[in-house]
This record gives C-alpha cells, sequence and structure tokens, in this order.
C-alpha cells in the first residue's frame, strides 16, 4: 500500500514536470521572436520557477533528473547513473 | 554545450511491440525529413545568422530537435523491443535485422541510410531560413502520413500527435526570424547582399 502510494505520487510529480517543462520549452521560443512581449515573460517566470522547484523536489524523493541535482538526495552512492533512463520498461534496465 | 535530461520531451509508454510500424517511423529518425537531419541543419545554420534573434532560434530549436530526436527513437525501440525471430521475418523487418539486431541505426523507411545531402547549410541566412521553413512543412508531412497508420494505436499516435504540433510552432518562429533578417536587408532588393558574407555590419546583432 505504502508503495503503491509513493508510487502515484512520483507520477504525479513527474507528470506536473512534463507539464511545466513543456511550457518553459514553448514560451522560450516565443520570447526568442517577442523579446519585450511583457505577459510572456511573466509566463516564463511562474513556470520556470515552478519547474525548478518541482525538479528540485523529485530528485530528493526519486533521485536526479539532471546532473546539477545530483546531491539533493542522501544517498551514499551515484544516483545520476542509477536512475532509470525514460524508455526503459519498468524494473527493467532496457 | 548542453545539458541532458534523464527524461523524455513527451512520455511514451509503448507496451506492444510492432516491427512494421517501427520501420514506417524509423523514417523520422534517420530519414530524408526526420530529426536527426532537423537537428543538425539548424544547429549547424546557426553560425552565420545575421541577427542575433535568428541565431538565437535556429540554437533553441535545433535544441528541442534533439529531444524529438530521442523521442523517436525511444519510440523504434519500444517498438523492437521483445520481437520474436517469427515477428521479424513476417513484419519485413529480416534485412534490418541482419544489419543491426534491434539497435537503432538512422535510415529512412525504405532502407536509405541517414545523408548529410538531406540538409543544407548554404552560409545564406534567407536561403537557409527558406529551407528551414520548408523542411518543416516536410515533417509535418511525414508526421501527417504516419498518423493515418496508427491513429487507433493511442500509444503510438499520441507522442506523434506532440511531434506533428512542435513542426507547426517551429514554422511560425523560422517565418518570425525570416521577417526580421528581411527587415535588415535592402527593402527594394533583399537579394543585393548576402549578409552572412557580403555586408556584415549592415545586420548587428544590436537590430533585434
Amino acid at each position: 500500500m505504502m508503495s503503491q502510494n509513493s508510487c502515484t505520487s512520483k507520477e504525479k510529480l513527474l507528470q506536473r514536470i512534463y507539464e511545466v517543462s513543456f511550457a518553459v520549452d514553448d514560451i522560450l521560443l516565443f520570447l526568442d521572436t517577442h523579446p519585450c512581449c511583457q505577459e510572456a515573460l511573466s509566463f516564463y517566470r511562474e513556470y520556470s520557477s515552478e519547474r525548478q522547484k518541482l525538479m528540485k523536489e523529485y530528485a530528493r524523493h526519486y533521485g536526479p533528473l539532471t546532473i546539477d541535482d545530483a546531491l539533493e538526495t542522501d544517498a551514499n552512492s551515484w544516483r545520476w547513473m542509477e536512475q532509470p533512463f525514460p524508455w526503459e520498461q519498468e524494473g527493467e534496465c532496457r | 554545450m548542453w545539458n541532458y535530461e534523464k527524461r523524455l520531451q513527451y512520455p511514451i509508454n509503448i507496451k506492444t511491440p510492432n516491427a512494421k510500424i517501427a520501420q514506417f517511423i524509423a523514417s523520422q529518425y534517420g530519414g530524408p525529413d526526420g530529426e536527426i537531419g532537423a537537428s543538425l541543419r539548424y544547429l549547424s545554420q546557426r553560425f552565420t545568422m545575421p541577427n542575433r534573434m535568428t541565431a538565437a532560434v535556429l540554437n533553441d530549436i535545433g535544441t528541442e530537435e534533439l529531444s524529438h530526436l530521442e523521442m523517436v527513437s525511444t519510440i523504434i525501440h519500444q517498438l523492437t523491443r521483445n520481437l520474436s525471430m517469427e515477428e521479424i521475418e513476417k513484419s519485413g523487418l529480416g534485412p534490418y535485422y541482419i544489419d543491426h539486431g534491434v539497435g537503432v541505426w538512422p535510415q529512412a523507411a525504405g532502407g536509405i541510410p541517414f545523408n548529410a545531402c538531406e540538409f543544407q547549410s548554404k552560409g545564406d541566412p534567407v536561403t537557409d531560413l527558406f529551407e528551414d521553413l520548408a523542411a518543416e512543412q516536410k515533417a509535418r508531412s511525414t508526421y501527417d502520413n504516419i498518423l493515418r497508420v496508427v491513429r487507433d494505436i493511442p500509444e503510438i499516435a499520441d507522442p506523434i500527435r506532440f511531434l506533428r504540433s512542435r513542426e507547426i510552432v517551429h514554422f511560425q518562429r523560422f517565418g518570425e526570424a525570416l521577417r526580421s533578417v528581411q527587415e535588415n536587408l535592402d527593402a527594394k532588393n533583399f537579394y543585393a547582399f548576402n549578409p552572412a558574407f557580403d555586408n556584415p555590419c549592415k545586420a548587428s546583432c544590436k537590430n533585434s
């Protein structure tokens, strides 16, 4: 039960990371060609700061998604390598 | 330089392998309008752009294309994972299997290997940006062709729709970048000089 709950919140957190990261991916291209658009700038500010917060939170609980967060966990091993690649089937390494 | 994130740009989780569809979709990895060509095209062209906005658009779209080639290769990998020998032979994947097993290798759907001649880096911003606009449309058409085959298989169609929609956004941004270049050129004759070669000072990075 415990592990099922933690799995659900892990998936939810990752889902939110996908959403806010996509918002950042899209608005950054818009800002490249509209660098003075205040609405877009504040949109970027909002989603980028949520993204940074969530990426750190994910790293603390489930391991790092980027090298900058590699030491967020208290593990004594190199979690960056141990973290699964995104194409892997659950429980396997390919 | 780049930072890697250990996640896809859009999640993909294909449970049922399908060797035939893997061969079709492989074209968007290493085919004539695939994501490898897209990425190399933009990342190569960005050096001769006459203003910073256009270099930024090429840089950032070229970067996003790297995440797309990772998505397409993930689809190919998941569609060819755990295939039986019988499925490989029946589906027509046999010749590919002989050379690559089920490794991911860049080729077109018809088997032609990836080749840098599939894109240009012409050293002329107007020429390059028109190629980029066409490239986004060609990739969009290929995704449309793929969607007619996979539309009833949500686990494949969903990420393909995401990739298709990005082609449309990139087309829009390239159009804006082209306009910014043309605004810096001789309005009576856009071809009076090549801003990457003949007269770079006329289009300074200070004008956007």
